[in-house]
């Protein structure tokens, strides 16, 4: 069980993300939640790279065992992607504040059913 | 100059589109406007007359998907179809210009433009080369009669017409499309061929299902209890009734019922059919129940519909005997039919013009006051009833012979009842007009004299029928129906 | 030059947009989107010939074969998806600057165009591309552009439904990027056509089903598949009109092509359906949406609103024809994948017009529209045909083949289906229909949408038409696409 402690932290960290996400009404908060969720899969990504023994995929005299630089370098892409994902939600948070003036989901729920 | 079938059957298509954009352009020239519809229709005729004198011949439009093409073809049955809705295209185009000024109706232009599409749609249902293109031909009918049926725009109006388009849609999607996938999956094409389409391995039962789904999917041929459709439409104006919904519509349907009998299943694999005389059956409840609402109508045009959902079920009813007699006698009838029930419906249509009159209890002595169109009356009711001298006793006679050759005495008894019921409810209407005293200060006055005109050809063409009715018998018996 | 051909698909919008940006008078930007957009369209016409003519094209980015580099692979597949994409790109992006004029202040003209071909570019890599993890980068580009789009809308509500929409969407990548890291540390590759060779060889079957478990339901949140489809109706009926109209017509058909991609060529639908009756699942899915969204469309009274739900239920039918699983019923997909495009594009560009000159999109916006637009009602009726299945429009011979192919498996009760979907849309479109050709105009009059509107408008409805009566291109194409998806591993 000890071997796979990696991947119980990745799926608790999904859990965790996902339940934040759909549970909770702000709008912020839900984005944190998705931002956990998003990490959990890096966090799956780089660890299933890991080769035992190995160091840090970097050219060093007297490595012999490198870990797999792919996961790693595509985990650098999306987390460039996820950056740009939470920029673009962030924006869009502070424009719905504007507009509605809260950033509570049922609030602006409620102002959307009366107009 | 001999011209080729292929180009004679596209030229039945588009003469009547063709006319269209003159219409439009000429929307605010009333004399131009019906000059054209009255020319072209004049025209079709004309290439419906060489169809015939060729007889034969064919064309594939487009080939859509493999073995599923539309394609236009000359046979026999069509022919007969082709040329009595062209004939009264341009006869109801005479009377449709009387009614629509004297009624000062809105909106002309638009309606002879559909009448046009409907017309165009009619000839290409008539000479479909297969099942596919009947289909799509039958729903163009369907769609372009819509805005004729509503063309008063009035409440009542729409919702006539949604009923009218929900039931003709709606049995044509539940039980048309289905029975037509079904004959793709048994027979593996659609093409129209004497004798059938069917191989010999296909099971009756299956057989028998499809066709059930044929007998209330083409819902124009108005067989109880998918006939609703057919009194409510006559809220359109009654020129519209009277072409539509005495000839190409409803004709439609029973065109389409034949065809899908003589060509789909073959008369000899029907008459095999356990189903067969339960339809048959029903066919014959469907003309006496109709008969029985008729009679006890007092608007004029609903009790003319309801009469005409009894005739329907005559043709229906040759279809399902399933002789050669009896399918020639159906379409004896669709002949017989179009002439006498359109005379009436233009006497219906010239009464409410001139006088405003549309139930049958105001027609008190009003035969003093319209004979022409009392006249005109008579004889259409009495072939339709099916008395000599007029057209309607042959279709009615070779229909017993069809009914004595499959061996339904039944139907004997049922055509019977349902001429003496006939008598009754379209003989009460001349006799209410000739026998009862005029009304006061009653004068003579006829409808427009195109509309009288239009009524007089349609009368004469009933007693011409009488005798040349052998003929047209002759004609259909000659072609290979089996 | 043609060698490029395949990257070029994706790099010509993609340059595009930033040049866009620059550009920042309105119409200067639309004149060059337009450009890039025909260009694109020229390139995926001739990929589709050439494809058709000498079989699949790859090409190794930046001189790094594969497996170990990244390969634009152009098959059948990817060419017919491509033609249909392009086409409706450059048919909205024409009509795109009558239809903004009238719905966004003129300095946000400019950000439409850079976001309308950066999503384009992401829709086309998500096509053109060969690598599985490219696959995700592109998905992103084109979710990220389209969360942009949608918040473009005029509507405070386009904000939130633009939220919603990126909440789903970035959960639905990241369930895709599992899968995808499950299907690499299974096989070390994430060349598709590589792991396709790899993944039947492997011990760990139950893995398999698992990453493609999480692939799936990442795509099909992409692709509003029921029940994951909450997000599609607010998102297309807040953005911009014609934004909607390509999305409609091309965002969720590439997530069913990826779908498809996965399902038949990486995965192989008989060693997935070994493991879970996933076929089984889709049709049941799909039989639902069908049903649901098309009731719920006639209660709407917001004519988009009515559209995007009916896109709920067309993707019914794809997901039909995909988990029928033999030949005709892929067969049937792509057509209805290649037809429903234009239908959507068609419908929804009548609405944009609709919108432009009336100003709103409601059921009794539409009030007597048919005598005072006829022109642009007459392309909506065209579409509205078409997306019931009449026959001679290009929504009837894709119908038929789903029709064909349900026979084939035995499946009467999917045929009964498909016949009551038809019946159900004729009865959304016919309240449009009666609205606007039998109910009078009151208030202004109304002109006749411009031009440049009616153009794309009727080019894409008599694409309906043509495409109803000519079948070889589609049938053919998709024939071809078939062919090579059910031949790869048969």
């Amino acid at each position: 069980m000890a071997d796979y402690y990696n991947y119980l932290i990745v799926v608790l960290l999904m859990v965790m993300g996902l339940y934040i996400v759909m549970a909770q009404g702000n709008l912020v908060k839900k984005l944190i939640g998705l931002n956990i969720f998003q990490t959990s899969v890096f966090i799956f990504y780089i660890s299933t790279a890991k080769v035992s023994g190995g160091t840090a995929p970097i050219v060093i005299d007297g490595a012999e065992l490198y870990s797999n630089p792919l996961p790693q370098v595509l985990i650098l892409t999306a987390i460039v992607v996820g950056i740009a994902t939470m920029s673009l939600a962030l924006a869009l948070v502070l424009r719905i504040k504007r507009a509605y003036g809260s950033v509570e989901e049922d609030v602006i729920l409620e102002q959307d059913k009366s107009c | 100059m001999m011209q080729s079938a292929t180009q004679l059957l596209l030229l039945a298509l588009v003469l009547p589109l063709l006319a269209v954009p003159g219409i439009l352009l000429a929307r605010n020239q009333p004399n131009l406007r019906e000059a054209i519809s009255l020319l072209t229709g004049a025209a079709l005729f004309i290439v419906n007359l060489c169809l015939f004198s060729l007889g034969e011949g064919g064309v594939v439009l487009v080939e859509i998907l493999p073995r599923l093409a539309i394609s236009l073809e000359l046979q026999p049955l069509g022919l007969v179809f082709g040329l009595v809705a062209s004939f009264l295209w341009p006869i109801t185009t005479l009377y449709a210009i009387g009614y629509m000024r004297g009624h000062d109706e809105d909106n002309q232009a638009r309606f002879y433009v559909f009448f046009a599409i409907a017309i165009s749609a009619v000839m290409g249902l008539a000479y479909s080369g297969n099942l596919f293109t009947l289909f799509v031909f039958y729903e163009i009918v369907t769609f372009s009669t819509y805005p004729l049926v509503t063309h008063a725009g009035t409440e009542k109006a729409l919702k006539g017409g949604r009923t009218y388009l929900s039931l003709l849609l709606g049995t044509s999607i539940v039980f048309f499309i289905p029975a037509m996938i079904g004959t793709w999956f048994f027979a593996g094409n659609l093409d129209f061929q004497p004798g059938g389409v069917f191989g010999e391995e296909v099971s009756p039962i299956a057989l028998s299902v499809l066709l059930v789904l044929f007998a209330f999917g083409i819902g124009k041929a108005a067989l109880m209890p998918f006939h609703r459709w057919l009194p409510a439409a006559m809220v359109a104006p009654t020129p519209v009734s009277a072409l539509l919904h005495a000839v190409a519509v409803v004709k439609a349907g029973v065109f389409s019922v034949v065809t899908v009998v003589v060509y789909i299943f073959g008369i000899d694999t029907v008459a095999k059919l356990p189903i067969t005389p339960f339809l048959v059956y029903l066919a014959g409840a469907s003309i006496l129940l109709a008969s029985l609402v008729a009679m006890r109508q007092d608007n004029f045009k609903s009790r003319l519909a309801y009469s005409t959902v009894s005739q329907l079920g005559y043709i229906t009813l040759g279809a399902f005997l399933a002789s050669e007699a009896a399918v020639a006698g159906s379409l004896l009838h669709i002949v017989m039919h179009a002439f006498g029930k359109i005379t009436l419906f233009f006497c219906a249509g010239a009464l409410y013009v001139a006088h405003h009159k549309s139930q049958i209890s105001e027609f008190d002595g009003m035969g003093r006051v319209m004979p022409i169109t009392f006249i005109a009356f008579t004889l259409g009711a009495l072939s339709i009833i099916g008395l000599p001298p007029l057209g309607g006793v042959w279709s009615k006679w070779f229909l017993m012979m069809g009914a004595l050759d499959s061996g339904y005495m039944i139907m004997l008894a049922v055509l019977s009842i349902s001429s003496l019921l006939n008598i009754v409810y379209l003989l009460e209407i001349p006799a209410r007009a000739f026998l009862k005293p005029a009304p006061e200060g009653a004068t003579l006055q006829e409808a427009r004299s195109s509309s009288v005109l239009a009524m007089t050809i349609t009368a004469l063409m009933c007693i011409a029928l009488f005798i040349y009715g052998s003929d047209i018998y002759e004609f259909i018996r000659s072609a290979r129906l089996t | 030059m043609l060698s490029h051909l395949a990257v070029l698909q994706v790099v010509v919008p993609l340059l595009a947009a930033p040049t866009c940006l620059i550009l920042e008078r309105a119409r200067a930007a639309w004149l060059f989107a337009c450009l890039a957009c025909l260009l694109s369209l020229g390139i995926s016409i001739a990929l589709f010939m050439q494809v058709e003519a000498s079989g699949p094209i790859s090409y190794a980015l930046g001189g790094w074969e594969a497996p170990w580099g990244i390969e634009y692979r152009i098959d059948a597949l990817s060419s017919f998806v491509l033609l249909l994409i392009n086409l409706v790109a450059a048919a909205v992006i024409i009509g795109a600057n009558s239809s903004l004029t009238a719905e966004l202040p003129e300095p946000r003209h400019s950000p439409f165009y850079v976001l309308f071909l950066l999503c384009f570019a992401g829709l086309q890599g998500i096509v053109a591309t060969g690598d599985a993890f490219n696959v995700f980068v592109f998905l992103e580009i084109s979710s990220l552009a389209t969360y942009a789009l949608v918040a473009l809308g005029r509507d405070r509500r386009a904000l939130f439904a633009a939220y919603q929409y990126l909440i789903v969407g970035t959960i639905g990548a990241t369930f895709y990027l599992i899968g995808i890291g499950f299907l690499y540390s299974l096989t070390g590759t994430l060349n598709m056509a590589d792991m396709a060779q790899l993944l039947p060889g492997l011990e760990e079957q139950r893995l398999v089903a698992a990453a493609f478990a999480f692939v799936v339901i990442g795509i099909a949140m992409k692709l509003a598949l029921f029940p994951l489809h909450g997000w599609l109706p607010d998102a297309y009926s807040q953005a911009p009109s014609m934004a909607t109209a390509f999305l409609a017509a091309s965002a969720t058909k590439v997530a069913l092509y990826l779908f498809i991609r996965m399902y038949f060529e990486v995965l192989g639908q008989d060693a997935v359906n070994a493991l879970f009756p996933v076929g089984k699942l889709f049709l049941l899915l799909g039989a639902i949406a069908v049903i649901l969204a098309s009731l719920a469309a006639i209660r709407q009274n917001n004519v988009k609103r009515v559209f995007a739900l009916s896109s709920v239920g067309q993707i019914g039918y794809l997901v039909i024809g995909v988990g029928l699983g033999n030949a005709l019923g892929l067969q049937a997909a792509l057509l209805h994948l290649f037809n429903h495009g234009l239908i959507k594009a068609a419908l929804f560009i009548a609405v944009a017009a609709v919108v432009c000159r009336v100003g709103g999109s409601r059921l009794e916006d539409f009030r007597g529209l048919g005598r005072a637009m006829p022109w642009t009602m007459g392309g909506m009726v065209i579409g509205a045909l078409s997306l019931i299945g009449v026959p001679l429009t290009a929504g009837f011979v894709s119908k038929w083949y789903l029709v064909l192919a349900a026979m084939e498996s035995g499946l009467w009760p999917l045929v009964a289906l498909v016949l009551i979907g038809s019946f159900i849309a004729l009865f959304y479109v016919w309240r449009i229909v009666e609205v606007a050709y039998f109910q009078p105009r009151d208030g202004a009059a109304v002109s006749e949408a411009p031009l440049m509107l009616l153009l794309p408008l009727w080019a894409m409805a008599l694409a309906n038409l043509y495409f109803g009566i000519d079948t070889s291109l589609t049938v053919g194409g998709s024939e071809q696409a078939v062919n090579f998806l059910m031949g790869s591993r048969p």
